[in-house]
């Protein structure tokens, strides 16, 4: 298969992640080796405290490893300042947060057009895409709504209509259906699997709930600070 | 990118309008209060050197009397003489003999104070005239009921009609108004300089006092030439003359307007600083105002940091942003500051009828204090919040 000889999109080779020093020193990751190749959608399960957010946090160029090397295509992760993993961010990945983090008392709108902005697009352009990404998101009419007017569900939308409006590469989801009741969880759900399929965008999601984990194509488990196991989901053996 | 962040910066404060008000509002207070009080202070100032250059400048004052002494001896023509003689670079003396009197013109009258004169007053007084003339030599050696009349007593009396060819009484006496004085408004002490009529010293002594002397006479020193001087001259020869020995007190006062001036416009400066003083207070209390919103407001502008930089902010765009935020702030409540600070202070220059004085400079600290406070604040925690970690800055609590 021609999948298993690309070279992997993301590659997490012995990366470790030590917090404070000394006596408070604490290992979050302790030598993880991952691949993801280009078009996967992964959920990222385990118990609290076993690395998984970490994990998530250095795939998102959000923190650096304290050893190992990161791949990402062919740029090496662990050795970029923080502007250049900035720039990475605003070029490649996408970001859906459990909280939300949707700035308040600012539209819809404004909200997706957010990360257009820092690439520098121009209003009318910025403006198009925005609304087409919350149609996407089935907000179509909710734009000049704050987030304080919108419903939780809601808000998630936003959020991921935010997320995808650059075209990334990745979209990462930090429990995107925490805060969420199981329909709204549904929704969103079967929304990231249509990005997965249709826009080709390569998914990572965090998740305490195996049912949400199931919408995957693939599940790692994270016990301890290392990857207990790796499988593919009903789906991803279509 | 400064574009960007301009557009960013004009979004934040759209967003939060009330504590962009606020951070304005802080502002507006603390330079308006300093701008008001420094103007109104130096106007104040400024009135009150005029005048005590309305007295005359260069004068000293005499009056007869002392602490104490009942019956002091008055002045007299031969007190004058001697002056004359005795002190150089006078310009003028000017005896006066005083009399509170009502006039009486047409069916009104009106209470003021009668000076018995000589045209050296008009000297040593600065007085100017508008209507009219002086005394003639023959009026001032006859005794003559003319009068010159204050521009109050116009304003009172005649309603502003031609003083031409008009009398007006002074108790049983008819008097012939030759003159008109310049108005000088309201001497450094309050009183008012232009309630006043002036006839000839002679007709003062012989028709309504009856007596030969005076009470006070003004001397006016020559420009450029020390007053004090003149003074201890002035004192010496009276002393000599009122027979006083070394260790008897003067029976008569010798004032120098250039005291009183320095007196009084050390007070009224004095009251500036005190002024500024607390108008530095409040733009202090402004400051302190603009801190605390910004403070207040660290947590929710940390997460939202936070998010910037998650989705692919630079810390400097972000930094830039808030700078711009900070800039904009200051300078729409510096500008409004300034603004209605320059409108309160015409408007409260014009109702306490002062001068209005503008000091750029009071603008300058007072606009430099403020930007300072509210880009310091604004920015400070947003910087603090950039540099963080975005895990962090996203987990603020």
């Amino acid at each position: 298969m021609s999948q298993e000889t690309e070279k992997p999109l993301i590659e997490f080779r012995n990366i470790t992640k030590v917090y404070g020093q000394g006596q408070a020193e604490m290992i979050a990751l302790h030598g993880v080796d991952l691949k993801i190749n280009r078009g996967e959608f992964v959920s990222v399960m385990g118990p609290s405290g076993s690395g998984k957010s970490t994990s998530m946090n250095i795939l998102g160029c959000l923190d650096v490893p304290s050893s190992g090397s990161y791949m990402f295509q062919d740029i090496a992760v662990d050795k970029l300042s923080r502007d250049q993993r900035a720039l990475l961010r605003r070029h490649y990945l996408g970001f859906v947060f459990q909280g939300f983090n949707l700035l308040s008392r600012t539209s819809a709108l404004e909200n997706v057009e957010l990360p257009l902005i820092y690439r520098g697009m121009a209003k009318h352009e910025r403006h198009i895409k925005a609304q087409k990404a919350l149609e996407i998101v089935g907000l179509k009419g909710w734009e000049h709504h704050t987030p304080a007017e919108l419903s939780g569900g809601q808000q998630q939308r936003v959020a991921i209509a935010r997320a995808i409006v650059t075209e990334p590469t990745v979209l990462l989801a930090d429990e995107p259906t925490g805060n969420l009741d199981s329909a709204r969880s549904k929704e969103v759900m079967e929304m990231l699997c249509s990005f997965n399929r249709d826009l080709g965008i390569t998914i990572l999601m965090v998740t305490h709930e195996p049912d949400m984990a199931e919408y995957a194509k693939r599940i790692v488990h994270f016990v301890d600070g290392l990857v207990a196991s790796d499988e593919l989901t009903a789906r991803g053996k279509l | 990118m400064i574009w960007n962040a301009f557009l960013l910066a004009l979004r934040e404060i759209r967003r939060n309008l009330l504590r962009s008000f606020l951070t304005v509002l802080g502002i507006v207070i603390g330079i308006a209060a300093v701008i008001i009080m420094v103007t109104i202070g130096n106007g104040v100032t400024l009135k009150v050197s005029k005048q005590i250059a309305s007295l005359g400048s260069n004068l000293l004052m005499a009056r007869s009397g002392g602490r104490g002494i009942t019956g002091a001896k008055a002045f007299s023509f031969a007190d004058v003489k001697a002056i004359k003689q005795e002190i150089r670079h006078l310009t003028a003396i000017a005896p006066v003999a005083s009399k509170n009197s009502t006039a009486i013109f047409g069916n009104k009258n009106w209470g003021t104070t009668v000076n018995g004169v000589t045209n050296d007053y008009f000297v040593a007084g600065n007085w100017t005239m508008t209507q009219g003339r002086q005394f003639t030599d023959s009026e001032l050696r006859a005794g003559t009921m003319s009068c010159i009349i204050g521009n109050t007593i116009w304003k009172e009396l005649y309603e502003g009609q031609s003083i031409a060819g008009t009398k007006l009484r002074l108790q049983k006496l008819s008097c012939e108004v030759v003159g008109l004085l310049a108005g000088k408004g309201q001497s450094a002490q309050g009183r008012d300089q232009d309630d006043t009529i002036l006839i000839p010293l002679r007709a003062m002594q012989r028709r309504i006092t009856g007596t030969q002397d005076f009470n006070t006479f003004l001397v006016a020193v020559e420009e450029g030439r020390s007053t004090e001087k003149v003074q201890k001259q002035l004192e010496r020869l009276l002393r000599e003359r009122r027979h006083l020995s070394a260790n008897e007190e003067n029976d008569f006062f010798l004032v120098d307007t250039k005291q009183i001036a320095e007196t009084l416009t050390g007070t009224t400066e004095m009251l500036t600083s005190l002024l500024g003083a607390v108008a530095g207070v409040s733009l202090l209390v402004g400051g302190i105002g603009i801190m605390n919103i910004m403070l207040v407001s660290v947590t929710e502008r940390t997460r939202e940091i936070g998010t910037r930089l998650a989705i692919g902010a630079l810390e400097s765009e972000v930094l830039l942003q808030f700078l711009v935020e900070a800039v904009v702030l200051s300078s729409l409540g510096g500008l409004i500051g300034i603004v209605l600070a320059l409108v309160a202070s015409v408007l409260i220059a014009d109702s306490m009828d002062v001068p209005f004085i503008l000091n750029i400079n009071i603008i300058f600290i007072a606009s430099l204090f403020s930007a300072g406070v509210g880009i310091v604040f604004g920015y400070f925690p947003a910087r603090r919040a950039a540099r963080l970690n975005p895990i962090e800055a996203l987990r603020h609590e």
